[in-house]
């Protein structure tokens, strides 16, 4: 197990509906314990991406290796197997509105092991805890939470199995930015701990100038750009340009650069 | 993918070796392992964590419960980081409320159903007077009126209802006369089918069975039309665009509703004595000629007229009965399913209560 593997390989993907191509000749690579944000302009495919690499939208062609499973030619129980591996959080949560917030998060659970109740609970309860969320917050439904409370807890969901792979599909939006900064960190801290790797779609620019190793900038119906930021950013395609250069990236730049100044020398630190 | 190995605990002197796989597929075992050392564990004791293999937040947790106060050896910096995140993230008192299934628990969700119906009942007389209200206040303003979408919904509720309504009566209506007349043959009075099917279908059946049809047919349409429309806050966007959402989701439904059932129950009525007519003159050597002229003695216009007189009164009790529980909905798409079976249910027990209670009046009354 190398520290540049690929998790997840995709070679020449192509999507289409009717006579509308979202992707042509895409290719991406996504390493072991990354954070790989992935950015586009609305309708460049970003979640269909997602979909087409969990397995949840057949593309037209194209391959797409993850886990080191081929996805497309991959047997059913191969597949599951794969599946279980990831977590997704939805962009609205996805939380199941008719089980409570301790029930959504044991569902996975209930239905690929077969645990006692009560240490179920536990590890709901600890799961719930992770994502940041108060513990009276178990008991609640996904109609009684606020927008960030939904987010979180769609993600204890997500980790519910200890999944390598975490999706996340725009998690920061909608949220205040207080509450998204708190996300950011939160999605940081699951990171190194858990040893996760990340595939996050976003429009946030503060989520990928404070969180993200790796930036892929999708537009033109493929992967126009990928790297670290400073790499990114350099990149001569009048789109990215417009992206990172504007008065919202240029100033979410700055803030990025403030906390990491903040987070090198902590009171009292080193 | 690596194979799973299983996860051990072993007593080595002064310190206890744990390994193989602490993952949340081995937890049941390993919860059951862990429980038994736990309290044979010395105060001073070390773990050595050496050997484990992989570990997930479901086996940390189950290695801290095994620690307590011991110290954990031989972790990779990795899962040192797991540990540590698993430890600092706090656990609730797993003394989860539980719910009292006994003799109070059993008086308490009677008194909350009983405490429920009274409250629907307040709300629905409520909500009728408000639609009333409205209903008065639009009326006389022709501009107010919503003739694309009255037409629209006489079609749904009305002109698309028109072929099950009239297949059910007729069915219903050959089987009553089947009834009749095998019980009325035993006495030689087989004739009286015709007097059977008349009273029947003119005073109670032709309304009744439509008015269940149409609860569940359109009533239960209308609860997850404006349900789902509150769930995704669409009805309060009618509002803050200045409209009043009952005049214009409740009121065109309900004057639908009102014109629509009346015509449907007449057409629910003939086909009743239709089918029994068929089964007479097939079975019965009742004409089809004497079948008529003996519905005519028995007066079938003012039974008709009894018959007809509880229609518009059944339309109004469903749609309000449906429109209401549609904005009972809240946020969840369970919620839009309750409401929808909650609707079906009172607006068939309504219908139902209603009838009696018109029959004894009309009885009474002498008609």
């Amino acid at each position: 197990m190398t520290a540049t593997e690929a998790i997840i390989e995709v070679r020449g993907l192509r999507n289409q509906f009717g006579s509308q191509v979202v992707h042509e000749q895409l290719d991406l690579d996504v390493r072991r314990g990354e954070i790989i944000g992935v950015v586009g302009g609305s309708g460049s495919g970003k979640s269909v991406l997602m979909r087409s690499i969990i397995g949840l939208n057949r593309p037209a062609a194209g391959s797409v290796r993850l886990l080191a499973t081929e996805m497309m030619r991959a047997s059913e129980t191969e597949r599951m197997q794969v599946e279980r591996r990831c977590g997704v959080l939805f962009q609205n949560g996805a939380l199941f509105s008719s089980l409570s917030v301790a029930d959504n998060v044991m569902a996975p659970m209930r239905e690929h092991f077969r645990l006692p109740l009560p240490l179920m609970q536990r590890f709901a309860a600890l799961k719930i805890a992770l994502a940041g969320l108060p513990p009276n917050a178990g008991a609640k439904f996904p109609s009684q939470l606020s927008g960030g409370m939904v987010k979180r807890a769609a993600l204890a969901r997500a980790i519910a199995l200890d999944p390598d792979l975490l999706f996340l599909d725009e998690p920061t939006a909608g949220l205040d930015p207080i509450g998204a900064a708190a996300f950011d960190e939160l999605i940081l801290t699951l990171r190194d701990s858990l040893g996760l790797t990340v595939f996050l779609i976003t429009h946030d620019l503060d989520t990928l100038y404070t969180i993200c190793d790796r930036v892929a900038v999708l537009a033109h119906r493929r992967v126009l750009a990928c790297g670290p930021l400073a790499e990114v950013e350099r990149c001569d395609d009048p789109w990215v340009r417009d992206y990172f250069q504007g008065p919202r990236g240029r100033s979410a730049l700055l803030a990025a650069q403030h906390a990491r100044a903040r987070h090198a020398h902590p009171a009292g630190g080193t | 993918m690596q194979t799973a190995t299983t996860p051990f605990l072993r007593q080595h002197g002064e310190h206890l070796a744990v390994g193989g796989d602490w993952t949340l597929a081995m937890a049941t075992a390993l919860a059951a392992d862990v429980s038994r050392w736990r309290g044979r564990l010395a105060p001073q004791a070390r773990i050595d964590a050496t050997a484990i293999a992989r570990l997930d937040t479901a086996g940390a947790r189950l290695l801290l419960d095994l620690a307590e106060a011991a110290r954990i050896d031989g972790l990779d910096p990795r899962q040192h980081a797991l540990l540590d995140a698993v430890a600092r993230a706090a656990l609730p008192d797993t003394a989860t409320t539980r719910r009292d299934n006994g003799l109070l628990g059993l008086l308490a969700r009677t008194g909350a159903a009983v405490e429920g119906i009274a409250r629907d009942a307040v709300a629905l007389l409520g909500f009728i007077g408000l639609v009333l209200a409205t209903l008065v206040r639009s009326l006389p303003d022709p501009r107010r009126w919503r003739p694309t979408a009255l037409a629209f919904h006489l079609e749904q509720t009305g002109l698309d209802a028109v072929p099950i309504v009239v297949l059910l009566n007729f069915l219903v209506g050959a089987v009553v006369a089947f009834l009749g007349a095998t019980i009325l043959r035993d006495f030689g009075a087989a004739i009286y089918t015709v007097e059977l099917i008349g009273y029947s279908f003119l005073r109670e059946f032709g309304v009744l069975l439509t008015a269940i049809l149409i609860a569940g047919r359109s009533g239960s349409a209308f609860t997850a039309q404006i349900g789902s429309m509150k769930a995704r806050e669409e009805v309060d966007a009618i509002r803050t665009l200045g409209l009043d959402p009952i005049e214009v989701l409740v009121l065109p439904r309900l004057l639908a509703l009102l014109v629509a059932m009346p015509l449907l129950t007449a057409l629910a009525m003939l086909a009743g004595i239709v089918g029994g007519g068929m089964v007479g003159a097939l079975s019965m050597d009742i004409s089809p000629t004497l079948f008529i002229t003996r519905l005519h003695e028995l007066g079938a216009a003012r039974h008709f007229w009894v018959g007809m007189s509880k229609a518009p009164i059944f339309a109004f009790l469903i749609a309000a009965i449906g429109c209401l529980e549609g904005f009972k909905v809240s946020g969840s798409a369970e919620s839009v399913g309750t409401h929808t079976t909650s609707s079906v249910v009172q607006a068939i027990f309504m219908a139902i209560l209603v009838d009696a209670l018109a029959a004894v009046f009309f009885m009474e009354i002498d008609v």
